[in-house]
């Protein structure tokens, strides 16, 4: 049975009560006490700074060649904190419910009550760090809303809000390189997990620019290595997101929560062709702005601006009048993949909704002739200063959009798709943030943790930062305070052996394949199974078939890819090879979660599964729970489960109606 | 936009490791899309080296939406290529024609040591922000994010600051190789923000320490370096970072 | 932070580079405004002037105490702007042990910008040749023609200036020069004023403004002083 950790008492109390009576760690043996960190993301910069800070000796890893490359600083919109400095009723209750509703009911109430109490404190922390959030004239943080609520709690720096928020992280973390307490590695990447005496002790890594193997000791190991949506191939995630750390880290017995949970973000800009490399997000603060709509006629292949206003469908405010354009993402997406399949889609591929700022720009020109006493002005002149002020709002954004398509937005639509962005599955970890294995901990985007089935816009960047700076702090000293008395081991040691000779050989076969497939084109192959089976839409038959032809797919790979170089160089196929190797065992475990899981919640879509209106249709009664798999053998897991019990919330049918 | 489709010639910078020397390769492409980016163009490529059993070429890339800042080419004599304020991923082939010839190199400078082809290392950036490119604050020390009222031209400024990427655009394309932009951007994202005020003549006497020892050069105000910035930093921050130094640097008691 | 390393940095030797220029910059506006004299010769103003106004002032300069004791001030700026500057682009020059093969050439900076030693150089090099024909004869050989106004006797410079400018390719040695410090002072002098920490874009508007005015007004004239006496509008025979 699973333990996870939750503190007696109540909702609001469990965590003031945790951190009053959490063992702690004295100065002059936190100094003794090392640990690693795998990530240098919001989460990963987040903990080696704060941990840092502490005086534990910290060993920080990551795969790019420096710690502000991480993935998330490609966030754009924002991060929520419940300060209700906009006065418009928020709270840290309404933040944790509006947490829990979005996440359909599949989240921990203890774990995001602690999340929503926290993320004040984020704000706080980082303003002082000099995280320059957009601001008011009176010099007073600026807020906006975001998809999913009807409160303004949304913190933003323009477009950027991950790169300022990791940038901050991240000199926090350099702050602590140069005061001696962190020791950075960069253009290296974690392999395998070294365990003994069931207790995480270090890992095996890899310099990827000689290609050399090392070993690293670590009391405690935190894995910060962000999400898994590439096993997808196409998602906005960076083209060296992986799954390694966490995968290796669940074969050494560490449980995977919820695998298949993963978030399909409505706004990205579409495909255009096989040479796609990645999709590119267009921030959700969008849709604050523009109207979402296709033709009200199957396969209208008339340019936008020939279709008359009554001829439009805006189809998320005709079916969701509540919420209108700002639903939650996997509801928006759905909406999108619906009317595409019914043949309603737009742009040469068919495959794209349109999002409108024509309204917007009429709303803000309007405005804007109030604002200067213009009195009557001419249509031209109205047109011209609401896109003064769209530019203002969404200038960089519209930009890019105009780089990647080459159309103008200010003038056309511009054409959206859903993409896979954020994967709420990860590693199971509890209360305290510790996985299965005893010192292995897991932070941000590759545990399971806070989002349920469905994360909300704005909620990743205060879940990395929550758990890097106020979490793990707090509830590592739990751990470590037991091991004081464990000396650094030796990484002579025969389970660091073990580790490194266990990587020597899985490289050497790799490399020893010699087949006449490349790494790409297998990547491709494993993604293109993935989103036509384990996308946005799922169902038993898909999934079974996805299963077969995903171990076909491994067999094929094991036994025909071809891998140029050699091992001891700068080598990114090699590098490459062994990520989607892990892509594909983890594809295979993704698609039995979501069969195993026979009802849909909210990135989590059966098909099988739904009301009569197509919405996702739960069934509490058999799945008020977390997957928790335990790797066995190949092709081998086995389910355990952590039943999810509502103390506070009632969980009921989302309505964003 | 018409899409049509181009075949190109590639010269290429290789190099097998930091210390051996390197050579241009000349490469052919063929039915390149003008709607693939750069980088997916090289995709093409590598894809049809690794076919030929010949070796890929190495390039860091890694968001590839323009904001990780780890691309890095020199495209035809301009870090990033031809377009204006843009990262060298979110460069499209729309930019070029059929036929054209392209030429691509690594960043030239000493601070950023070729690693193999058009990968160099950059690590002197994260040491230069070691030197002082942060504000000393440690977890849970804050204050209410409202309770210092920033000036909205100096947040905004400090923002356009922080904008930088890191890519190291401005030192590829600086005749000094000189990283002035990189660490005025720092210096007066921090130092014009009350928060990074404490630490403001420090900061800014360490870091330039810092650049000096990392074989970058000095500023002499062409422009190239604000010409090419993918983020569009302004050298006005240059100015800014001198004033601070000499400031610093005659208040300094030391 | 100790002096040696406050100017040495990158930053440091930059600031060095503008103080000295400025003070040089400060230097050309006395040097013109005097030189200037020798256009009261000019029918315009005083066709029987002959250049006594213009030899009268360079009197005053060379018998002021305090004028002599700046030149030495002038020379000493002059050698640090010199030897700093050869400094800087050396040690610029280094940064860059492998060039490219494609440059980045006028895409983003004007040339004179990028050619600010090559530009130094050649005012160096006019340099010498200007003090060799002016200043020599006059602070130290004194192998100069006399004229006496008033009473006073002193070297006829204005006779020397028309003898060195009667000959062809000294006229154009010095349209050389000339234009070489105007290029030289179309970047120096905003670039001066950014590297001491101007920044407010206002005022490095005007300053831009003022520093391309003043460097196309001050060598202007400077080359008109040749031109006009090779071509006889201002002589001391008529």
């Amino acid at each position: 049975m699973l333990d996870a950790k939750i503190p007696a008492g109540n909702l609001e109390k469990k965590w003031d009560d945790y951190k009053s009576h959490v063992k702690l760690v004295n100065p002059a043996n936190k100094r003794k006490l090392e640990i690693i960190i795998v990530g240098t993301g919001l989460a990963g910069a987040s903990a080696a700074a704060a941990l840092g800070e502490l005086g534990y000796k910290v060993k920080a890893f990551c795969f790019q060649d420096s710690p502000r490359r991480a993935h998330s600083i490609a966030a754009q919109g924002g991060i929520n904190a419940a300060k209700n400095y906009q006065n418009d009723g928020d709270s840290v209750f309404r933040l944790f419910y509006d947490t829990i509703k979005g996440g359909d009911y599949r989240s921990r109430e203890a774990n995001v009550h602690r999340l929503a109490e926290v993320s004040a404190n984020i704000i706080d922390q980082c303003v002082a760090q000099g995280v320059p959030f957009a601001r008011e004239y009176g010099g007073l943080l600026s807020n906006r809303s975001f998809g999913g609520t009807q409160v303004q709690r949304t913190f933003y720096a323009a477009g950027q809000t991950g790169q300022q928020l990791l940038i901050g992280a991240y000199q926090a973390l350099e702050r602590q390189v140069a005061l001696g307490n962190v020791d950075m590695y960069t253009r290296h990447e974690m392999l395998e997990l070294v365990t003994i005496d069931g207790k995480a002790r270090g890992i095996i890594t890899r310099n990827l620019v000689s290609g050399e193997l090392e070993r690293h000791f670590g009391h405690a190991v935190l894995l910060c290595s962000g999400g898994y949506g590439n096993v997808f191939y196409l998602s906005t995630n960076a083209m060296g997101s992986n799954t390694t750390a966490i995968w290796k880290a669940h074969k050494k017995g560490a449980y995977f929560g919820n695998p298949c949970y993963t978030q399909i973000h409505p706004t990205c800009i579409p495909v255009t062709g096989d040479h796609q490399s990645k999709l590119t997000l267009m921030s959700e603060s969008l849709r604050n702005d523009g109207r979402i709509w296709v033709p009200k006629k199957q396969g209208d292949t008339r340019k936008s601006i020939d279709i008359p206003e009554e001829e439009r469908d805006y189809y998320l405010e005709r079916r969701y009048p509540a919420y209108g354009n700002l639903v939650p993402r996997d509801v928006a997406s759905r909406a999108a993949k619906e009317r595409c399949d019914a043949g309603y889609g737009v742009g040469t591929s068919r495959q794209a909704v349109f999002l409108d700022f024509a309204a917007a720009i009429q709303r803000y020109g309007k405005i804007e002739a109030g604002k200067r006493g213009l009195g009557d002005v001419d249509a031209a002149t109205i047109t011209l200063m609401g896109k003064e002020v769209v530019k203002e709002k969404y200038g960089n954004l519209f930009d890019m959009y105009e780089k990647i398509t080459g159309e103008n937005p200010y003038e056309v639509p511009m054409r959206i798709y859903p993409a896979v962005h954020y994967t709420m599955g990860g590693l199971w970890v509890d209360y305290e943030l510790m996985t299965t294995i005893p010192g292995l901990y897991a932070l941000g985007e590759c545990n399971f943790s806070d989002h349920g089935a469905n994360r909300l816009g704005a909620s990743a960047l205060m879940q990395g930062l929550a758990d890097g700076y106020f979490v793990i702090p707090y509830t590592i000293g739990n751990y470590l305070a037991d091991e004081i008395r464990v000396n650094a081991i030796p990484t002579s040691h025969p389970a660091f052996e073990e580790a490194e000779a266990k990587v020597k050989a899985r490289i050497e076969e790799l490399m020893n394949i010699k087949g006449s497939q490349t790494v790409e084109s297998m990547h491709k192959r494993l993604g293109k199974i993935m989103w036509d089976k384990c996308g946005m839409a799922r169902n038993a038959q898909g999934l079974q078939e996805a299963i077969q032809e995903i171990r076909q797919l491994k067999a094929e790979f094991w036994s025909d890819v071809k891998i140029p170089g050699t091992i001891n160089e700068f080598n990114p196929e090699l590098d490459k090879a062994g990520r989607v190797a892990d892509f594909i065992e983890l594809g295979e475990l993704m698609c039995i979660d979501a069969l195993e899981r026979s009802e849909s919640c909210g990135g989590h879509f059966r098909e099988e599964h739904q009301t009569e209106e197509g919405e996702a249709l739960r069934h509490d009664a058999e799945f008020m729970f977390v997957s928790a798999w335990e790797y066995q053998a190949q092709h081998q897991w086995k389910l355990h489960k952590e039943p999810l019990l509502y103390d506070v919330v009632k969980p009921t049918q989302r309505s964003y109606k | 936009m018409e899409h049509y489709n181009m075949n190109l010639t590639l010269k290429v910078w290789r190099q097998p490791n930091k210390t051996s020397d390197g050579k241009f390769e000349t490469y052919q492409v063929k039915n390149i899309s003008s709607e693939m980016s750069f980088l997916e163009m090289f995709d093409v490529l590598n894809e049809q080296l690794v076919m030929e059993g010949r070796d890929p070429i190495a390039f860091d890339h890694d968001c590839r939406e323009g904001i990780c800042g780890m691309c890095s080419m020199f495209i035809n004599g301009r870090p990033h290529g031809p377009w204006h304020a843009t990262t060298t991923c979110q460069l499209h082939m729309r930019a070029f024609k059929d036929g054209d010839t392209i030429v691509v190199e690594p960043w030239r400078a000493n601070g950023f040591p070729v690693i193999k082809d058009l990968v160099t290392d950059r690590t002197s950036f994260d040491r230069i922000i070691q030197a002082g490119g942060f504000i000393s604050v440690n977890t849970g020390n804050a204050v209410d994010g409202n309770a210092i009222p920033i000036e909205k031209d100096h947040a905004d400024a400090s923002f356009a600051a922080a904008a930088c990427i890191a890519c190291g655009a401005c030192v590829a394309a600086c005749k000094n190789a000189s990283a002035s932009l990189f660490l005025s951007a720092k210096v007066a994202h921090l130092g014009l923000l009350p928060q990074g005020y404490p630490e403001k003549k420090n900061r800014v006497l360490s870091m330039v320490s810092q650049m000096d020892k990392e074989g970058f050069g000095s500023c002499t105000f062409t422009g190239a370096c604000e010409a090419v910035c993918p983020k569009e930093i302004s050298i006005t921050n240059i100015s800014r970072m001198h004033k601070d130094y000499l400031f610093a640097g005659l208040s300094s008691e030391k | 932070m100790k002096w040696s390393h406050f100017f040495t940095s990158a930053v440091g030797r930059k600031i060095v580079m503008a103080l000295t220029g400025l003070f040089l910059i400060s230097f050309l506006i006395v040097h013109v405004g005097l030189n200037s004299c020798i256009f009261n010769d000019l029918p315009y103003f005083d066709h029987n002037d002959n250049g006594s106004m213009f030899n009268r002032a360079a009197h005053f300069m060379g018998a002021s105490l305090v004028i002599r004791i700046m030149e030495i001030g002038l020379l000493a700026g002059i050698l640090l702007h010199i030897i700093q500057g050869y400094a800087v682009e050396v040690k610029n020059r280094s940064m860059r042990s492998k060039g490219y093969q494609v440059n980045l050439g006028s895409r983003g900076s004007t040339w004179m910008s990028r050619s600010m030693a090559l530009l130094g150089t050649l005012v160096f090099l006019y340099l010498v040749i200007h003090v060799a024909q002016f200043w020599w004869p006059s602070r130290v050989s004194h192998d100069l023609e006399k004229v006496t106004y008033n009473g006073i006797e002193m070297h006829n410079l204005y006779l020397r200036m028309y003898e060195v400018f009667q000959h062809g390719w000294v006229v154009i040695l010095y349209l050389v020069g000339v234009a070489a410090l105007g290029f030289h002072l179309l970047h120096g002098f905003h670039s001066a004023f950014r590297s001491i920490g101007v920044h407010n874009k206002k005022y490095l508007f005007m300053l831009k403004s003022l520093g391309y005015g003043f460097s196309i007004v001050v060598c202007l004239l400077f080359a008109l002083m040749p031109v006009s006496m090779y071509l006889n509008w201002v002589s001391p025979f008529n």
